[in-house]
């Protein structure tokens, strides 16, 4: 017998055990000592109480735009709502002084006028930007260390979740693969009104499972230390959100 | 068949264990300080939604479900991971779990990995299996960081260095950080920042990356690991071949599950909304991260545990550390008494469900509790703690004195007069009070009933006997005493 059968015959055996006591829970398909029944496995499943909010703001009652502005920022994001045609002129302005730093600042480790931008990232969304700042693409991909040496990226995203101040990458078009807004320390990313769920269940309903997907509330943080949140650690230090529309 | 977890080596029972914990004042203030925020904390996450007991019977209900079907479930995910181009393991315990592990690395080929913080890692005792084979394990979250530059032991589920305040932690980077910058102060964020320095090399270069999971989604093949500071993301997106340890009881059946435990598990872990960052991804994407994708999945001790009535419901675990938080023993014993990578109330029975109840350390855990049931309240996954530690205390096979003292008081609870006999009986045991006004241990053949508890001095006279003496013999004095 493999571990794999071992396994699943100790976990048939443990579960007629429990389920004679009366102890196995709810949605006990008692199985054979065979293979399970999927669809009495799915009946039982779909059985389950699910009586909690579908959203705990209700976008009928409540501009969840703003609690999402509201909320990334509790968590330190720095956000800015701007009106969609304000988009480029807003991006230029975030990336000015990341690459133009005044004076008094500690010299920079990356290269400060280089930005990435992955593809499919909306080209008119950055006629605005500075001529000395460099737009680097992706393709061929960047190295770790050449991302590590660039001064941020620029993205869009999938979803966000106004209760929770979270914005949702995919890693589709606009988007980048993941490491591209992990290494840099500046993440830029543009949020469309129309991309804001009320909230989990809303958002969750919204993506494709099949896709890679990375959730992220505010910079880098940790609570290692006296259980005191810090911001700052290994991905990105600042996360800069335009929310448009 | 019980799973095999390292007791940590010369590991006394709790009573000694916590007893010298307790003497340490400035682990009690690390303690008091750090679960005393937490808790605050956590009572206001909760409270901001309405329908917190609604969620929780939601995930109990879906974590019972998925258990009672549990190789329905492993083999779906088994399936859905293979269908994403991913590679499925399984490890009866922890022996074979390593020995597939350390086959995986050499096979990379590599001799370095680095590593997310993982609860099942620790468990089967992967760094220490990983070195003795030659390949080197980073830990890259702050909180391991700090432990294993310290040479030390985790002591709670979420911050293994809760033990160790500030300026604790900047002496241990001065210390065992070779690129610790000559001016590192206590300040937390200048420790992060410290942190970050000294891993981004390890991240940037390695080609291995180690994670558990936080959950794995049977429908769609997903793994999810949960994290703050961006350390998880670097492990599972920039090495070539990601490992992923996972135990069986961490499955949940269909995407949709994660709108109910990712609202219960930041909260109820680190008091936030949602933590900053959270990795999910099915197999391997082209172009995208890792190229190969291995899953490990563990048993090691969870069908055993799965076959007992009452104690199966500790499988549904998230591993928040809630519990601990607001364990008032966990507080002033600290999570090395549990002498077990699980501290804490959870741990009082995850611990001897894993490890069985045969040595001293394992046999005391289920009485490192007073029952008082804040741990029940707070879990998200409404695991009645208190009712599990007492099965278990049921099942610890008492020595001869307490087996005597239990057979014996029944009797004489039966009989108003063997009571008044064994009171005065009692009083005389005053001679055995030490200088704290308690008994703490008893000569023979009693001495086993004080191996694990102290008692409060018997008074010089039983209630009984004062009632007796003062009402009953007519002298009938107004108390002024």
């Amino acid at each position: 017998m493999t571990a794999r059968d071992e396994i699943l015959a100790r976990i048939r055996t443990a579960n007629r055990t429990a389920n004679r006591t009366g102890a196995a829970g709810t949605g006990q398909t008692a199985a054979a000592a065979g293979a399970p029944d999927a669809a009495a496995v799915d009946a039982a499943y779909q059985a389950l109480p699910r009586d909690y909010l579908r959203a705990h703001h209700d976008p009928a009652e409540h501009d969840i735009v703003a609690l999402f502005a509201d909320r990334a920022a509790d968590y330190r994001a720095v956000v800015e709502r701007v009106p969609a045609p304000e988009v480029p002129a807003a991006i230029a302005c975030a990336l000015s002084p990341r690459a133009h730093p005044s004076p008094s600042t500690s010299p920079p480790t990356s290269d400060i006028s280089r930005f990435v931008v992955p593809r499919g990232f909306p080209s008119d969304w950055l006629t605005e930007v500075s001529a000395d700042i460099e737009l680097a693409s992706d393709e061929p991909p960047l190295s770790a260390a050449e991302l590590d040496a660039t001064a941020g990226v620029i993205t869009g995203c999938a979803v966000a979740i106004a209760e929770t101040g979270t914005i949702i990458l995919d890693h589709g078009p606009g988007q980048g693969r993941r490491a591209l807004t992990l290494v840099p320390d500046f993440h830029l990313v543009v949020v469309r009104a129309d991309q804001v769920a009320a909230d989990l269940a809303d958002a969750f309903a919204r993506l494709d499972p099949s896709r890679p997907h990375t959730l992220i509330s505010g910079p880098s943080a940790t609570s290692d230390i006296e259980l005191i949140r810090v911001e700052g650690v290994h991905g990105p230090r600042t996360l800069h959100i335009l929310l448009a529309g | 068949m019980n799973g095999s977890m390292p007791t940590y080596l010369g590991m006394p029972a709790f009573p000694a264990a916590a007893k010298a914990a307790v003497a340490d004042s400035q682990l009690r203030r690390n303690l008091t300080h750090a679960t005393g925020t937490i808790r605050a904390k956590r009572a206001g996450a909760v409270a901001e939604l309405d329908d917190w007991e609604r969620l929780r019977q939601a995930a109990k209900a879906i974590k019972d479900h998925t258990l009672a079907n549990l190789d329905a479930y492993l083999l779906r995910l088994e399936e859905n991971v293979i269908k994403g181009g991913g590679q499925v393991h399984w490890a009866q315990d922890a022996a074979q779990a390593n020995a597939i592990v350390a086959g995986l690395v050499r096979a990379a080929p590599a001799d370095r990995v680095v590593k997310v913080k993982s609860m099942v890692t620790q468990e089967i005792g992967l760094n220490d299996a990983l070195e003795s084979g030659g390949i080197v394990a980073t830990e890259t979250d702050l909180a391991e960081l700090i432990v294993q530059l310290g040479h030390d032991l985790p002591s709670h589920i979420l911050v293994p260095a809760i033990h160790k305040n500030r300026s604790e932690i900047r002496e241990i980077f001065r210390r065992e950080m070779p690129d610790a910058p000559a001016g590192l102060t206590d300040d937390p964020a200048e420790l992060a920042a410290a942190a970050r320095r000294h891993l981004r090399h390890e991240f940037l270069h390695a080609s291995v990356g180690i994670s558990g999971a936080n959950f794995a989604i049977a429908d769609t093949g997903s793994l999810v690991v949960v994290e703050s500071e961006g350390n998880g993301r670097m492990c599972v997106t920039l090495p070539r071949t990601l490992i992923s340890v996972v135990g069986v009881e961490k499955v949940l059946p269909s995407w949709r599950d994660l709108e109910v435990f990712l609202a219960l598990l930041p909260r109820s872990s680190t008091a936030e909304r949602m933590n900053p960052y959270t990795s999910i991804w099915s197999g391997v994407t082209p172009g995208d991260g890792p190229e190969q994708f291995h899953l490990v999945l563990v048993d090691n001790g969870r069908t055993a545990s799965l076959a007992d009535q009452t104690g199966r419901q500790a499988l549904r675990c998230i591993r928040c550390s809630a519990c601990l938080n607001v364990c008032p023993v966990y507080e002033r014993a600290g999570g090395h008494a549990y002498g077990s990578p699980y501290p804490g109330p959870i741990g009082a029975i995850i611990s001897p469900q894993l490890r069985g109840l045969s040595s001293p350390v394992d046999s005391s855990l289920p009485f490192a509790s007073t029952l008082c049931g804040a741990c029940y309240e707070v879990c998200p996954v409404a695991i009645n703690i208190p009712e599990a530690l007492v099965h278990l205390r049921a099942k610890v096979k008492h020595n001869f004195s307490e087996r005597t003292v239990f057979h014996l008081s029944g009797q004489v609870l039966e009989s108003p007069r063997r009571l008044a006999a064994a009171q005065r009986l009692a009083s005389l045991s005053r001679r055995f009070v030490g200088r704290s006004g308690r008994i703490r241990r008893l000569p023979p053949p009693l001495r086993g009933w004080t191996e694990t508890r102290d008692a409060p001095a018997p008074p010089a006279e039983s209630f009984r006997a004062w009632w007796q003496r003062t009402r009953e013999s007519g002298t009938r004095e107004r108390g002024t005493r």
